[in-house]
């Protein structure tokens, strides 16, 4: 019989808390990678392949579509991670818990 | 031997004890109940001996005792002061002044009598 | 349709938002502001960075260039979605210090500098009002649009008219709910849900333009994407080097832009709303855009050639027919272009007022008095006629320009401006090395540079710079033109401007920072705001009490208002553990003020008052640099150890404070067994003496000896009652008495007194004034203990008073619960610095003979006074001796209401 697997990590959720801000600190680096694609597409003097629009118009639409995708990722993605940041705003982490209230609060 | 001698104090009963009591051994005893009062006295005609208490309306004995210690004439007349408060410092300091001796109240008649004598030979 | 109608859709659309605006105020006001303080309206509130300029400009900008509108988003975009790096310290330090704008910001941050704030007020003014101006166009240029018969033919509509009265009309909607008060936090919750609405309005409207192109006129998406490729032109094609430029500009310009600051940090209540805001206005944006590329399309498609693209939005449903889409429409615009106006004017107001105006005026008064005058109303007045110059500016431009092609670029050219603050902002939120010169250089250079490079050309040529100027550069040099500062030729004018503002910025920025040293109060600045997640509270700039409280209440109230001063004060007094309005001046104290004052006034300009109020030598150097050098050592350590100290020192203070009060008691019990010593032995220092000689004299007449024992017998009553009126005071104090309630007549007892005092040197005739009518008071009280109080008094008048005919005049006076007694003799009363003295134990003023008590007699009166529930006091000022006696009129009632004053346990039962 194999002993009941026992996880090593004791503060599991902090851990994972302080992951997810590494995550949304990455999160515009991404965008901003995925924003700057379709600078890199193909021209005529770098095509290898039969381009999909004739050559010398833009893929407006393709582009267009592309950017809306990742957009809509981003902010699907900020959603994701907002509520889980949520409960270090909620708990502060450190220093904080010795805020005081503010005097008009 | 009409020596004479001053009593400054404010409380009449008490002068008038003291008045009794150094008239009986033999001295001229002037009463002043106030210490400023006195001062004029003390400085044209200084007393053989002065009894000076503490607590005193205007000047303080302490006060009087300093004036006295200034001038010329009086820095070596013998002062008797008593005191009804029953302070530690207040004998440092009236000896820091330059006091010849030092009782509180209430005395022993025989006390201030032989007191008297003794600083008056002195 | 109807110019007349139009204008009253428009004015009909501008009281619902009025109506909104103030209910939102009056529930603020109420205290209910919660719905008013969701994350959704905060969200809904950012969108006031889609102006006008976005509602109609964005299609024409994609008709004319494709995807790159799209950029104008993406930027912003990033910024929310990374919104953990900037916008969480930003906002977070923007709410904990108070801060009034991006230049309140910044100023603070470089040790509270007035210059700073006063270039960055200037930069942002220089940007902003074309922008405003922008708006202004939008406006009459819908107008005009819709007042536009279908022929083309202009109806009689003067575009400057329609400019004048929108920015008339937006300015006082901004002062009635951008200045109604000089709130502490500088929030406007009217405004702000205004904006909210007005952000739905333009989302709404653009949404419907939206289905309107793709599912009506189109046939869906699908073939939205067919003709956009149909349509697509050769410069559609995205341009690598302004594609980038254009998302970097717009990621600063959301973080720089005054109006985005305003609503962003200023009106912030709650870190929550940000996270929020980090997916839902990246989604608001997103759905902003989503349609702007079909409606170009589609208006290229169907709209006559040469129509304007940007009015599409509008124009399209109008040619179409769809009347009531396109009144959606203009509303949208409409809304657009006056939520930018309101917001930008307040901000811009805020801190023309705060940054430019008010240090002046300070500076100015300064020099002829110290009266501060009103200053809240001074403060209200500045920035209500800055909002009106602010719009006014904006006016001039637009008729200046003349709504000329120039103002389609205005938006980006802004950006730019703005963005001149962005090294100092970053530098103020991540880098405690950076100063004050730095900051103040690097923007100097940046926003001359911007002006030379894109600011000035931006009128045309021959406006500002000549062509000749530009084509060949400042005195032939042509390494100085504007568009093509030291040989780079090949930029676009835009990115070159915002490639050498921005780079030669921050690169005198950085070395600013690195050659000077900066001064200590921006040391302890830039640790608050660097390290402000780690630790909390304002930073520590006043070490010593200079000024008493009682000087800087009245200037806090000519600021904050009476009301809120006040509560402001015994707030802190509470916390300092006192009750009453006055704190103790404590470096945190003043911290605490100087935060709130901030609020209202900027944070230089608090400084620079409570520096001129506390005085002078208001902190030396020597003190800010030992705080300064002590806090960012205490920093290095810990957050942890910087609380410690401060509970150490808190600690340590308590512990003083109760030292020294011990201290004093300590000398007070001393000096009163002094006198008690002195008082016993005195009579005692009599009865011995004159026991001796009656001992040990033997001739004595039998005259002295009766006059002897006389003496002994007088001196052991003197005693007696010297021991029963300490007994009787030890008593009282301790709240021990017993109290013999029952039902008295006032004039009874005043007769028994009048009788009881009349053997007090009964040789003298008193003339007794009485109004028996105000004295028949049935009372309920402890009658003997009255009557003793009142005997005391009234043989104390027969001792002291001096005048040759006495008398005593007794008045009775009644007050609902409440009976006060007084009585007033005709003779010399008693000097004003020994009436404090008089209740005091021991306190008698003339010799002791004269008196024949030990000067415990007023201090028992009061002591039973207490115990009675009432209270004895001196008046003074009556033509004699005056003794205020006051006590309940029922006793027993008066002691079974909890909240009485009693002093004593034993009358509290």
């Amino acid at each position: 019989m194999t002993p009941p697997r026992h996880s090593q990590f004791l503060a599991r959720d902090s851990y994972r808390l302080r992951r997810l801000m590494d995550a949304v600190r990455l999160l515009p680096a991404l965008g901003l990678l995925l924003f700057l694609l379709p600078l890199m597409r193909r021209t005529e003097t770098t095509q290898t392949v039969v381009p999909p629009s004739s050559p010398g118009t833009p893929a407006t639409a393709q582009e267009a579509v592309f950017l809306f995708l990742v957009w809509a990722g981003l902010v699907l993605a900020a959603l994701l991670m907002s509520r889980g940041l949520r409960h270090a705003l909620d708990v502060p982490t450190r220093a904080d818990e010795a805020d005081k209230p503010a005097p008009e609060e | 031997m009409g020596k004479r001698v001053l009593v400054i104090e404010d409380e009449p009963n008490i002068s008038e004890a003291l008045r009794f009591i150094l008239r009986r051994d033999g001295w001229h005893v002037d009463v002043s109940a106030d210490g400023a009062d006195a001062m004029g006295a003390l400085r044209r005609d200084p007393p053989d001996l002065l009894i000076l208490d503490l607590m005193l309306p205007g000047l303080s004995g302490f006060e009087v005792l300093r004036v006295l210690r200034d001038a010329a004439q009086t820095r070596d007349l013998p002062v008797l002061m008593l005191t009804a408060k029953g302070h530690a410092a207040d004998r440092v300091e009236a000896e820091r002044l330059g006091v010849t001796r030092f009782m509180t109240k209430p005395f022993a008649n025989a006390e201030v009598i032989a007191a008297v004598r003794e600083m008056t030979q002195a | 349709m109807s110019f007349n109608y139009l204008v009253l859709t428009c004015l009909a659309y501008v009281i619902l938002l009025f109506f909104v605006a103030s209910a939102a105020e009056r529930s603020a006001a109420r205290g209910r502001a919660g719905w008013l303080r969701s994350p959704l309206v905060y969200t809904l509130s950012l969108s006031v960075y889609c102006t006008a300029w976005t509602f109609y400009g964005a299609v024409g900008y994609a008709a004319r260039s494709g995807l790159e509108f799209m950029t104008i988003y993406l930027g912003p975009t990033l910024v929310f979605v990374g919104w953990w790096v900037i916008l969480r310290k930003l906002v977070r330090i923007g709410r904990e210090n108070r801060v009034t704008s991006i230049a309140d910001m910044i100023s603070a941050r470089y040790g509270k500098s007035n210059l700073l704030g006063a270039i960055v007020t200037l930069l942002c003014v220089a940007a902003g009002t074309p922008y405003i101006a922008l708006q202004l166009q939008s406006i009459a240029q819908s107008f005009t649009v819709f007042a536009t018969d279908p022929t083309g033919v202009e109806l009689a509509t003067d575009r400057n008219l329609i400019a004048f009265w929108v920015a008339a009309g937006l300015a006082l909607f901004t002062i009635a709910f951008g200045t109604r008060n000089l709130d502490a936090n500088e929030q406007h919750p009217g405004v702000v849900i205004a904006i909210a609405v007005e952000a739905v309005v333009k989302l709404l409207a653009l949404i419907a333009v939206g289905v309107f192109a793709v599912w009506i006129v189109a046939a869906g998406p699908g073939d939205i994407l067919t003709r956009i490729d149909a349509q697509a032109l050769p410069e559609w094609q995205i341009q690598p080097g302004r594609w980038t430029g254009l998302i970097l500009l717009s990621a600063i310009a959301i973080i720089c832009l005054p109006r985005m600051f305003q609503v962003l940090v200023v009106e912030n209540t709650n870190d929550q709303h940000l996270a929020t805001a980090s997916w839902a206005f990246p989604l608001y944006l997103f759905l902003m855009s989503l349609f702007v590329l079909p409606i170009a399309v589609v208006g290229l498609e169907v709209m006559p050639a040469g129509s304007n693209p940007d009015m599409f939005v509008l124009t399209l449903p109008l040619y179409l027919g769809q009347d009531g889409l396109a009144l959606l429409s203009f509303l949208g615009g409409f809304s657009a272009a006056t939520s930018m106006v309101i917001v930008a004017s307040l901000a811009l107001a805020t801190m023309v007022s705060n940054h430019l105006v008010v240090p002046l005026w300070l500076k100015a008064r300064a020099s002829r008095n110290r009266d501060t005058g009103d200053m809240r109303l001074l403060v209200l007045s500045v920035r209500r006629l800055s909002i009106a110059l602010v719009l006014g500016l904006g006016y001039v431009y637009y008729t200046i320009t003349g709504g000329s092609a120039a103002l389609a670029a205005i938006g980006l050219i802004a950006f730019v401006g703005v963005a001149q603050t962005l090294p100092a902002l970053l530098g103020a939120l991540f880098w405690r090395g950076a100063s004050r010169t730095g900051a103040a250089l690097g923007l100097t250079v940046g926003a001359a540079l911007w002006v030379y490079t894109l600011f000035l050309p931006s009128f045309g040529p021959d406006v500002f710079l000549s062509a000749q100027l530009m084509e060949q550069g400042p005195f032939g040099l042509s390494w100085l033109r504007p568009y093509g500062l030291f040989g780079v030729n090949t930029l676009d004018p835009l990115l070159h401007a915002l490639f050498w503002s921005l780079s030669l910025n921050a690169l005198v920025f950085c070395v600013g920072s690195f050659v000077t040293f900066p001064s200590p109060i921006e040391r302890v600045q830039a640790a608050l705001f660097v390290d402000i997640f780690d630790r909390s509270g304002p930073a520590r700039s006043w070490t010593r009490p200079v000024a008493e409280a009682e000087d800087l209440l009245p200037m806090a109230q000519r600021i904050l208002g009476v009301s809120e001063a006040q509560a402001f004060f015994s707030a802190q007094a509470e916390l300092q553990g006192k009750t009453g309005f006055l704190p103790d001046i404590t470096p945190e104290f003043l911290d605490a003020l100087e935060l709130k004052l901030s609020g209202s006034v900027g944070a230089a300009t608090a400084h620079a008052m409570l520096a001129q109020s506390v005085g002078t030598a208001v902190v030396s150097v020597e003190d800010l640099m030992a705080v300064a050098s002590e806090t960012a050592q205490i920093m290095e350590y810990s957050a942890q150890l910087e609380a410690k100290s401060e509970e150490l020192s808190r600690t340590a203070r308590k512990l003083r404070e109760a030292n020294e009060m011990l201290q004093k008691l300590s000398v007070q019990k001393d000096a009163f067994l002094s006198q008690i010593s002195h008082e016993l032995r005195t009579p005692m220092t009599s009865i011995r003496a004159f026991s001796e000689i009656m001992m040990d004299t033997d001739a004595m007449t039998p005259e002295e000896r009766t006059h002897f024992a006389q003496i002994i017998h007088d001196e052991s009553i003197r005693l007696t009652r010297l021991l029963d009126d300490l007994l009787d005071l030890s008593v009282l104090e301790h709240g021990q008495v017993q109290l013999n309630l029952g039902p008295v007549l006032l004039s009874d007892l005043i007769d028994k007194a009048i009788t009881a005092s009349n053997s007090v040197q009964g040789d003298r005739k008193f003339r007794m004034l009485r109004s028996r009518d105000g004295e028949s008071v049935q009372i309920i009280t402890d009658a003997g203990r009255m009557t003793q109080v009142f005997i005391n008094i009234l043989s104390n008048a027969r001792k002291y008073c001096i005048s040759d005919d006495p008398q005593m005049q007794i008045k009775v006076r009644r007050q609902a619960q409440l009976v006060e007694v007084d009585f007033i003799d005709n003779g010399a009363g008693i000097p004003r610095d020994k009436q404090a003295l008089i209740f005091e134990k021991f306190s008698r003023l003339t010799d002791s003979m004269q008196a024949g008590g030990a000067g415990l007699g007023l201090a028992i009166c009061r002591e039973i006074m207490h115990n009675l529930g009432g209270d004895i006091s001196y008046v003074p000022g009556q033509g004699g001796a005056a003794f205020r006696v006051s006590f309940p009129l029922d006793l027993s009632a008066h002691m079974s209401t909890p909240d009485s004053h009693d002093t004593t346990p034993a009358a509290a039962e």
